[in-house]
């Protein structure tokens, strides 16, 4: 690789940002596609993987007499600090780094190398996962009311649409044309989702062309048969997600918001959810929130404050539950749009798809839901998410927020949703990694020229395939909260928006509940259901045999018994404790040299093994700590709890925790 | 007094019942000597009233009046933090009921509260006060250890009246000395074992037989708790105290005195003849200071205006988040915390020996050492180790809950010597649970149960500040024991946590900010709706305990076996 100065580095120091433990002395590597970090320590030679595409941002620090520090920021929210003996290397480090994590053309992504063995069929049998139409058929559409169009067809009308889309019937191409030229970016009104109980509809498009003045007959008559394609209504509810004062300055660019006079039986509502801008920089500050060093309560609560990142949340919820009650209790359709219709509009029609139908809940509701309003109507994932080098000021967490906002719904209502967290995180993960090829470029028209489907393959597939790792334990399929509407509780409300430590702190485990519950109890469920059909094959000896005496105590002790094994991996597992540091003047005690290996982060790198099951992200269950409590428990020589596996020496606490 | 002369209306028709989250009901208002009651009018379809209302008046924090034209409304505002609603018509009914109950629920006199009154059919007398004796757990210690002996010298509380009878000190002190250190400790708490950590437990239980009375390195540690030293400003010294923390090092070479006060406060205290250890009269001791906030005003307005903060629905998000922080009670939380961690380290890591005290050495010193205990000791995160741990760590100690929880967050009262320390702790325990879901046998219900218990309740548990005033109130005799109610088969399991797995481990809790959460069933308990998180916990205990119990096949199965062939 021509970028890459220096391929390797000795000696250089890991630093474990959270922990103020020793430092790890290992080798550095660079490649084609990641920086890899070998620790010395031979037997356990521990190894944490970065993709080039995860990484945000490279900060070469000021020189010190132990060597060069680099800070690596990666977009999964992990931080790396290294210490580089030599300038010289580290400036070679950076200079490659610079340029590998800025790839110019998309063939310089990791999906155009990744691997992962299929053959060919399968690899087309992943892509056929997803499927839109099948989609829109489980809708009910087409019907009397909706069709499929072909008008987008070579993407003639809107770059940036699918080639299929959906439209009312009444809407003629004539109609749908003349629409499309009054829109910005030509994206004219489309449909996003159809409730069939009701024929209410969510529509999306971007800002109409309206200056101070302007009207289109055809847009006009557009949104009128919008609303015929709902009998059960009057009118239809137009949701500008911007705030009002952003609308109306695009008025004087010639763009804006429609007039309530102009349409007939349009009811016009703006929501104020911020722009693209200011949702990086409320990113930008909570992040900084994230990484102070043992802050007090004041200064993160402050910090979190200040970001405004709750609150730009909070405003997306509740403008799909804006949308939700007025397509579920109102029976009326919604229009939804924002200036370009890619981001906002993305998110918030999200939003309410997945309140409004159980379908998007599922595991593979929420793929087609990704799928539907994110990848086929045109968001801009390269731009937002940096994975080809471009203007910075077009990167925003858009995507992100969407799913956090799953997150706080999966918080509130904890048996509704047929997944677990860490398929909300493993989605983020991949929508930056470009691993597979589904996020990459701005546009349907852009993939298909790329011949992406040929060419890499589909996150959905991987995602499937791995699927009891991203369940949750208490979904059910026939439980009251998992079926229809979900009705979150607005007011008052705010203190049910939480920060989400399990995203924004992923990688500093020692802040996350030790125990996992959702672990266990996907095994307890996994157990049970193993023993009961081993009782039905017994059951069934039984009433065969009946003379044969067959013990049934076994049954239920072998049961227990299991059920104990369970539950000791299951905190065996998890147990990943340490004591941190709760004094910040001890530091006259004597050293005391650590007698364990330094397991303790091991979940939280990207390991050999997990990218060769082409998962290079952390999983919960993976931790090497298991065990650790069983070994030492029962260590005869007991010189050191398991508890204090760290290493972590009291002496070397210079970070405070009672900063009085 | 008779309660019949607070009573000036003791029923009323037609009384309008609103809350959060519940549809209003009408009905007929009572009041009782203890209780509020409120009955619905039966249906037009001959259906029985049914009772809507029936709370414990004692519950009632603040009472608030608002008048229109011929009715009155009412609302209480209780001490576990639910908010009612009375409409009540006519104006003198209205005022009546207000006094009444504004009278019935300041009533100061201990042998006039509820649990005096109360008696169950299901339960006897005297049944929980001897479950957790914390004599038990001191005769335990003596059994394993020579350097400890058991001290009958407050048998009368005669040597420290917020004592018990039974304390635990080094065999090496005796009773005399023992009396003359209470002289020069505040309110003659003199240092007495608290907790006896040992070590290893799993290694090897038969070491101990052989071994002489001070061990060299692998003696278990001791954590011990007092009342601040008399020094006074003219640093006056007690021998026998200095004698006795010297006897608790049992060889070892170091000791932490934990100090609940800042360096600067302790210092100050002097001048009002307290003080703190001098490194030079105790060698082998250093001092650590960890202020907490306990006594008076911080902790319970830090309370008031959490709970403000909570109740207010027109706060945007941002306010939210600010009032929230300017409460500061999950600061008092991280506090808290960090200070029992650090004892807890200085015990498990530094196999050092503790001594923890603040001022009087029954507020925050309780909060840390009780802490403390729960994270290092398995024991104390069962059902029953941590109703054992809460009578001697906090009811035996001498913490006075009669004060502490006279009022709660809504109080209009001038403050006396109002704080939700144990609150505090119940909250902390609360954050320990979430960060190690598995390892405490009990669930939030247990906590939730505690605290309203604390502040109003039909048992003898809390009464009162001290044993002493227990046994001279004759709460033992008199009053049924939360405890007993609690322990009641179909009460366990209410508190029961069903993903409890014995977990021999320290936990060692995170206290970053990212890792502490606002206890949502408390504050939030009467605000929000928590439906789906109940549906969730009742499909956790479906799950675990449909895998433990044979299923209804199995169960079919089993009873088949069992007929006689």
């Amino acid at each position: 690789m021509e970028h890459i100065r220096t391929p390797k580095v000795e000696n250089v120091r890991f630093i474990d940002r959270i922990s103020s433990r020793k430092a790890a002395l290992g080798t550095l590597y660079l490649t084609a596609t990641h920086v890899i970090f070998v620790e010395n320590v031979s037997e356990t030679r521990k190894e944490t993987w970065i993709l080039h595409s995860q990484i945000s941002s490279i900060e070469k620090q000021a020189t010190t007499a132990t060597g060069c520090p680099l800070l690596i920021r990666c977009k999964n929210f992990q931080i790396i600090q290294l210490i580089i003996p030599q300038e010289r290397d580290c400036h070679d480090v950076y200079i490659s780094l610079i340029r590998l994590t800025r790839p110019v053309k998309y063939e310089e992504l990791y999906c155009f190398s990744f691997n992962p063995k299929l053959d060919k069929e399968e690899r087309e049998q992943g892509w056929k996962l997803v499927d839109l139409n099948e989609e829109y058929n489980r809708m009910g559409i087409p019907n009397n009311y909706w069709q499929i169009s072909d008008v987008n067809r070579e993407y003639g009308v809107c770059d940036s649409y699918p080639t299929e889309v959906y439209v009312p019937r009444s809407a003629t191409a004539h109609i749908i044309v003349g629409s499309s030229k009054f829109r910005s970016r030509r994206r004219f009104p489309a449909l996003s989702y159809y409730c069939k109980d009701n024929h209410a509809s969510i529509c999306r498009s971007s800002q109409p062309l309206s200056g101070f003045s302007a009207r289109c007959l055809e847009d006009e008559q557009m949104l009128q048969a919008i609303r015929k394609a709902n009998p059960g209504s009057d009118f239809i509810y137009v949701v500008d997600t911007r705030p009002k004062l952003n609308a109306m300055a695009n008025r004087a660019a010639g763009k804006g918001y429609e007039n309530e006079d102009n349409y007939s039986n349009i009811k016009f509502q703006f929501i104020g959810i911020e722009n693209i801008h200011v949702m990086r920089n409320s990113l930008q500050k909570m992040l900084e929130v994230c990484e102070l060093r043992s802050p007090s309560i004041s200064d993160f609560l402050w910090g979190l404050e200040n970001s405004g990142w709750l609150k730009h949340i909070k405003a997306i919820m509740d403008a799909g539950i804006f949308i939700a009650k007025a397509v579920a209790e109102e029976g009326v359709s919604v229009l939804v749009h924002c200036s370009d219709g890619w981001d906002r509009t993305a998110q918030v029609c999200s939003v309410a798809s997945l309140l409004l139908d159980p379908y998007y809940r599922t595991l593979k509701g929420f793929m087609v839901l990704i799928e539907k309003d994110w990848v086929s109507f045109g968001h801009k994932f390269n731009h937002r998410y940096g994975n080809l080098d471009g203007d910075p000021k077009e990167i925003s967490p858009v995507i992100d927020q969407f799913i956090e906002c799953v997150w706080q719904l999966m918080e509130q209502f904890p048996c509704a949703f047929e997944f677990n967290e860490r398929f909300l995180i493993h989605i983020q993960h991949h929508i930056y990694s470009c691993q597979f090829g589904n996020f990459l470029c701005n546009s349907q028209k852009e993939r298909r020229e790329l011949k992406i489907q040929e060419r890499t393959y589909s996150l959905w597939a991987h995602l499937w395939k791995n699927r009891v790792d991203y369940m949750n334990p208490l979904y059910r399929a026939d439980h009251g909260q998992t079926q229809g509407t979900l009705h979150p509780q607005t007011a008052p409300c705010n203190f049910l928006y939480k920060f989400w430590s399990g995203m924004y702190n992923r990688f500093e485990k020692g802040m996350h509940p030790r125990q996992s519950v959702i672990d266990y109890l996907m095994a307890v469920k996994e157990e049970t259901q193993q023993l009961e059909e081993e009782l039905e094959v017994l059951e069934e000896r039984l009433s065969n045999l009946k003379k044969v005496q067959v013990n049934n105590n076994k049954v239920k002790n072998m049961q227990q018994d299991r059920n104990k094994a369970l539950r000791l991996s299951a905190s065996n597992n998890s147990i990943a404790n340490t004591p941190q540091e709760y004094s910040n003047n001890l530091k006259s005690f004597p050293s005391r040299s650590p007698s364990q290996g330094d397991e303790e982060d091991s979940a939280l790198i990207l390991t050999q093994d997990n990218l060769k099951s082409s998962d290079p992200d952390l999983s919960a269950t993976s931790d090497q700590e298991s065990g650790v409590e069983d070994l030492n428990c029962r260590s005869p020589s007991g010189g050191c709890l398991p508890s204090e596996d760290s290493g972590k020496d009291p002496d070397s606490d210079e970070a405070v925790f009672l900063t009085a | 007094m008779e309660f019949s002369e607070l009573i000036k209306t003791a029923k009323v028709e037609n009384v309008l019942l609103s809350g959060p989250g519940v549809p209003a009901v009408k009905g007929t208002l009572c009041i009782t000597s203890h209780h509020l009651l409120l009955s619905s009018q039966p249906g037009g379809d001959g259906e029985q009233g049914t009772v809507e209302l029936w709370l414990l008046i004692r519950n009632v924090d603040a009472v608030e009046k608002r008048f229109a034209s011929s009715s009155g409304t009412i609302t209480l505002k209780c001490k576990d933090l639910r908010v009612l609603q009375l409409e009540i018509p006519g104006m003198e009914e209205c005022l009546n009921i207000a006094s009444s109950i504004e009278a019935l629920s300041s009533v100061e006199s201990v042998m006039m509260m509820y649990p005096f009154f109360y008696r169950p059919h299901s339960m006897k007398l005297e049944q929980g006060w001897h479950l957790y004796l914390p004599h038990h757990y001191y005769q335990q210690v003596v059994a394993e250890t020579s350097a400890w002996r058991l001290s009958s010298v407050n048998r009368d509380f005669a040597t420290c009246p917020t004592y018990p009878s039974a304390i635990i000190v080094p065999a090496v002190v005796d009773d005399e000395a023992l009396r003359k250190i209470a002289h020069f400790r505040q309110g003659g708490r003199f240092p007495v074992l608290s907790y006896y950590h040992k070590k290893n437990q799993t290694a090897g239980t038969g070491e101990g037989l052989d071994q002489p009375s001070c061990p060299s390195i692998s003696a278990p540690q001791v954590m011990l708790r007092s009342g601040q030293p008399l020094m006074g400003p003219n640093k006056k010294r007690c021998q026998e105290d200095e004698l006795l923390l010297k006897a608790a090092l049992c060889g070892r070479a170091r000791g932490f005195v934990i100090d609940t006060r800042s360096a600067q406060a302790a210092k100050q205290a002097r001048m009002t003849g307290g003080g703190s250890e001098p490194k030079a009269a105790y060698l082998g001791w250093k001092r650590l200071h960890r202020p907490l906030e306990s006594r008076g005003r911080p902790l319970q307005e830090s309370f008031m205006k959490l709970v403000e903060a909570c109740n207010d629905p027109s706060l945007g998000m941002d306010r939210w988040l600010s009032k929230l922080e300017s409460s500061k009670w999950l600061s008092h939380v991280k506090a808290a915390l960090s200070t029992a961690c650090l004892a807890a380290q200085c015990m498990e890591r530094e196999e050092a020996c503790i001594l923890v005290h603040g001022a009087e050495g029954t507020d925050t010193t309780l909060l840390v050492t009780a802490l403390a205990q729960v994270i290092l000791d398995p024991d104390c995160r069962t059902l029953v180790g941590f109703q054992h741990l809460l009578e001697r760590e906090w009811i035996q100690a001498g913490h006075p809950f009669h004060l502490r929880c006279a009022h709660s967050a809504y109080s209009h009262a001038r403050l006396k010597q109002e704080a939700p320390v144990f609150l505090l702790f119940l909250d902390c325990v609360g954050q320990l649970g979430r960060q190690f879901p598995f390892s405490l046998e009990f669930s939030e219900r247990l906590l939730l149960a505690l605290f309203e218990n604390s502040y109003a309740s039909a048992y003898g548990t809390f009464l009162c500040n001290s044993e002493k005033e227990r046994s001279l109130c004759k709460v033992k005799e008199t009053t049924h024991s939360l405890w007993s109610w609690l322990n009641q088969p179909n009460q366990q399991k209410e508190y029961l946590n069903p993903l409890y797995s014995y977990n021999a481990l320290v936990i060692w809790p995170s206290v970053e900010p990212q890792s502490l959460q606002l206890w949502q069933g408390l504050f939030l308990q009467w605000i929000r709706s928590s439906q789906y998180l109940d549906e969730a916990w009742a499909e956790i205990q479906r799950l675990v305990e449909g895998s433990e119990t044979p299923t209804r096949t199995n169960g079919a199965a089993h009873s088949q076996l069992l007929l006689p062939h």
